[in-house]
């Protein structure tokens, strides 16, 4: 083993050990058999969600909220992630990039519910944002990696710069763009669905109301949404990109 | 010669054109109810009133808040999300390394001969189901629920990463293993050695600097995952950003935000060498 | 056009090294050589596409590198060069790529639109037609073969507002029959509009019997340079000295259909999520 390797399982263990040791979990609060038995009687809350039309209405109206919320921002992102990818002049339009995705969905939803106030617009706001950061990112990346060859030979005709990224890296970058934006889409469907904790609609919203309220059967309804609109954007942008493919 | 290549056509259409008209029509279709549902109305942004309010937010930020109590809290509040997130993945890894196991097809000893036998793959398919319903979830949602169990505090950020983040890691590494060069395993296998074996000496060898690399990169997310756990109660520098932004203190919302995006690029970093040193 | 003594990049031995070449307008000449002569660079240098180290190049009385970008874009407008594996976007229909030709006469606003539906499909049709290739109109390029893919990138030369045709090894993929139909198509379509057609070409045969002037290039100089009939066995002899077995020409190369960059279903797992 090289000394390099044995100062990294070192430093990794000495991490790891001060981990466990500076945070107080408490593991007799989820490993002791009292625990484990409050912990049984609290899930078993869950069963049976509560499946009454009314009920299920409202949660159908919240998932929709929450997938063209999800759907929106994934778009605003895309968008605006291509506008950033392409100037040539990197600098500003990187440092832009970082920061906006340096700060998670979450926060930017936090700050947005400021200006926005409550609902799903601060969190269409705050997934567009945070995802123009990424995308944009992986847009230049895409772009400045694409094969150069159709747009030398335009260039060398004399044709201007527009043109020459519409007729030549357009076409080569396009089945890539698009399948990071449908991966983020993936991402984003999850995080719309939490959003609404801190007051931006849809699923998430209504979650921390009845878990609020201790209601457990609704809560199982909610999140049994959850769980099935991931499943079907999962399913959607695995689709859509297996068809890019070929 | 050219003359005689030429045929005469009747002026063609792009047959491409109707699909993609109508590709277009049935996007502004659906763009006009995702605009209602998501209450799209950017113009709130720049209303006077929302304006003020942003205006005043905008401008509380500086100065920043640097009393030095202050900056002891957050450091404190930074070593324990780093130490959340890292506890996090460590159990993650519990949860996640038997289940790529189990989920391996590779290892398998009934397919050696042909096709799997019915219960080692029923018990495979239910092992990934799980793995998805794990990954479905958004950490989030676990640990508003585990802070309902064992109350406020980290260890209820420390199960939502740990599930969730098994999940993960157990679908990428089922899948590493199985993208690896089945034909060192199989070998193994087949000359009798125990699955165990087969994976110590031939599986995990070819694929260890991958797993390591992917696992080093989840962490990076993990600290990010842990600030986002702390808006729900789970400490750390995301309850310690969710107070301040309670109270409409700006100058602590700039510091921590900005000892956030510090924390990230430093991991990033320090992810990005130990991972191009493992390669 | 006018080119003296120029010498290539930096570091490497010279591509080009005193060459001294002039051409007036309308005139076909073919380009030989043994590889690595540098049949490419001297059509790079002369698209106003590489730089040259020293020397002098001249177009229709202008130093192009002297220039404005405003007035050597112009000056690109009016040559046009057929790089050997031909530039044409994997996923983008033929008709687009051919059409493509045209840009440096179009404004922008007509090439925006011409994406959304292509403005002149007859004129495609029959450039391409001239190359055999009019059922292929509306197929995607990654689905040709490689042989069709390199008469698309010629056909776009019909379609180029351009007076000079640079087209570099424009054979290389083709079968003996269909190289002769296309080099006499684009050798046709020069003389016609009276465009100067400079190829470089490995068939030293089809270069002897369809051009008036050959130029041979051995290491980057200039060997000969001499009306097609003075071209004896002794001067290809020495041109391609210890590369006979170029003097012959190969089976024609197909160029590999140009991969998609990454498999779209799983696109890099490296971000959050």
């Amino acid at each position: 083993m090289s000394y390099k390797a044995l100062w990294f399982a070192l430093a990794f263990l000495v991490l790891v050990v001060a981990s466990f040791a500076s945070l107080d979990l408490q593991w007799g609060q989820f490993l002791s058999l009292e625990a484990a038995r409050s912990m049984g009687r609290f899930f078993a809350e869950f069963v049976p969600p509560d499946l009454s039309p009314i009920f299920v209405s409202k949660v159908a109206v919240a998932a929709w909220e929450t997938l063209a919320m999800s759907a929106l921002g994934t778009l605003l992102a895309a968008v605006g992630g291509l506008l950033l990818a392409l100037p040539n002049n990197r600098f500003f339009a990187s440092a832009v990039l970082n920061a906006l995705r340096s700060i998670p969905e979450l926060v930017w939803a936090a700050l947005l519910l400021i200006s926005a106030g409550l609902g799903p617009f601060a969190g269409t706001m705050a997934l567009g944002l945070h995802t123009m950061g990424v995308l944009g990112r992986l847009f230049a990346e895409a772009i400045e990696n694409a094969p150069q060859g159709p747009a030398e030979a335009l260039r060398a005709q004399g044709v201007g710069r527009v043109q020459v990224f519409f007729y030549a890296t357009w076409p080569e970058v396009l089945p890539q763009l698009m399948s990071y934006t449908l991966y983020r889409w993936e991402n984003n469907i999850r995080a719309a669905a939490v959003l609404g904790v801190v007051g931006a609609g849809g699923l998430g919203q209504l979650l921390s109301f009845h878990m609020g309220l201790f209601q457990m059967h609704k809560t199982a309804t909610v999140l049994g949404a959850m769980v099935i609109l991931v499943a079907l954007v999962d399913t959607l942008s695995y689709l859509w990109r297996r068809a890019l493919k070929s | 010669m050219s003359s005689t290549l030429q045929t005469q056509h009747p002026k063609l259409r792009d047959p491409d054109w109707t699909r993609r008209w109508l590709g277009f029509c049935f996007f502004v279709v659906l763009l006009w109810p995702i605009l209602v549902a998501t209450e799209f109305k950017p113009w709130i942004l720049v209303e006077p009133g929302n304006l003020k309010i942003t205006g005043q937010f905008l401008s509380s930020f500086w100065p920043l808040e640097t009393h030095p109590e202050f900056l002891t809290m957050v450091a404190q509040g930074t070593w324990r999300t780093v130490a959340m997130a890292t506890v996090g993945v460590v159990l993650a890894l519990l949860v996640a390394c038997p289940m790529a196991l189990v989920s391996c097809r590779v290892l398998s000893v009934s397919a050696l001969g042909g096709r799997m036998g019915w219960l080692p793959f029923a018990v495979r398919l239910l092992v990934r189901w799980v793995l998805i319903v794990l990954r479905s979830i958004p950490e989030l949602v676990w640990a508003l629920v585990f802070v309902r169990v064992v109350g406020l505090g980290p260890t209820a950020g420390v199960l939502a990463i740990a599930l969730t983040y098994g999940g993960m890691l157990g679908k990428v590494y089922g899948e590493i293993l199985e993208s690896s060069d089945a034909h060192a395993t199989q070998n193994l296998l087949r000359n009798g050695g125990s699955r165990v074996q087969a994976f110590f000496y031939a599986l995990l060898p070819s694929s260890s600097s991958e797993l390591a690399s992917y696992t080093v990169y989840r962490w990076e997310c993990a600290i990010r995952s842990s600030v986002i756990l702390g808006f729900v109660g789970a400490g750390g520098l995301g309850q310690q950003l969710d107070n301040s932004m309670k109270m409409f203190n700006g100058g602590e919302v700039a510091t921590i935000l900005l000892v956030f995006m510090a924390l990230v690029a430093v991991t990033e970093r320090i992810s990005n060498w130990l991972r191009s040193s493992l390669s | 056009m006018v080119a003296r003594h120029p010498a290539a990049r930096a570091g490497s031995p010279a591509a080009l090294q005193g060459v001294s070449l002039s051409l007036a307008a309308g005139e076909h000449i073919a380009v030989i050589g043994p590889s690595g002569a540098g049949k490419t660079s001297l059509l790079h240098v002369m698209a106003c596409a590489l730089r040259l180290d020293s020397g002098r190049l001249e177009i229709q009385g202008q130093i192009p590198w002297q220039l404005g970008s405003r007035a050597l874009h112009k000056l690109r407008g009016r040559l046009f060069l057929a790089p050997q594996v031909p530039p044409l976007p994997p996923r983008q229909r033929v008709v687009t790529s051919v059409l493509a030709g045209r840009l440096p006469a179009m404004s922008l606003w007509a090439s925006l639109r011409s994406l959304c539906y292509p403005s002149d499909i007859p004129a495609a049709q029959q450039a391409l037609a001239q190359f055999d290739l009019s059922d292929k109109l509306f197929e995607r390029v990654d689905r040709l073969s490689g042989g069709e893919r390199q008469r698309v990138g010629l056909a776009r030369a019909l379609l180029s507002p351009a007076q000079a045709w640079l087209v570099d090894e424009p054979l290389s993929a083709l079968d003996p029959i269909r190289s002769k139909q296309a080099l006499q198509t684009l050798i046709d379509n020069a003389r016609a509009r009276g465009v100067t057609l400079v190829a470089s070409l490995h068939q030293v045969d089809m270069a002897l019997a369809h051009f008036t002037r050959v130029l041979g290039l051995r290491e980057g100089r200039v060997l000969f340079d001499l009306p097609a009939a003075h071209v004896t066995q002794e001067h290809l002899a020495r041109l391609y000295d210890q590369f006979e077995h170029e003097l012959h020409g190969g089976p024609p190369q197909d160029f590999p259909a140009p991969a998609l960059q990454t498999d779209p279903t799983r696109p890099l797992s490296m971000h959050c999520r």
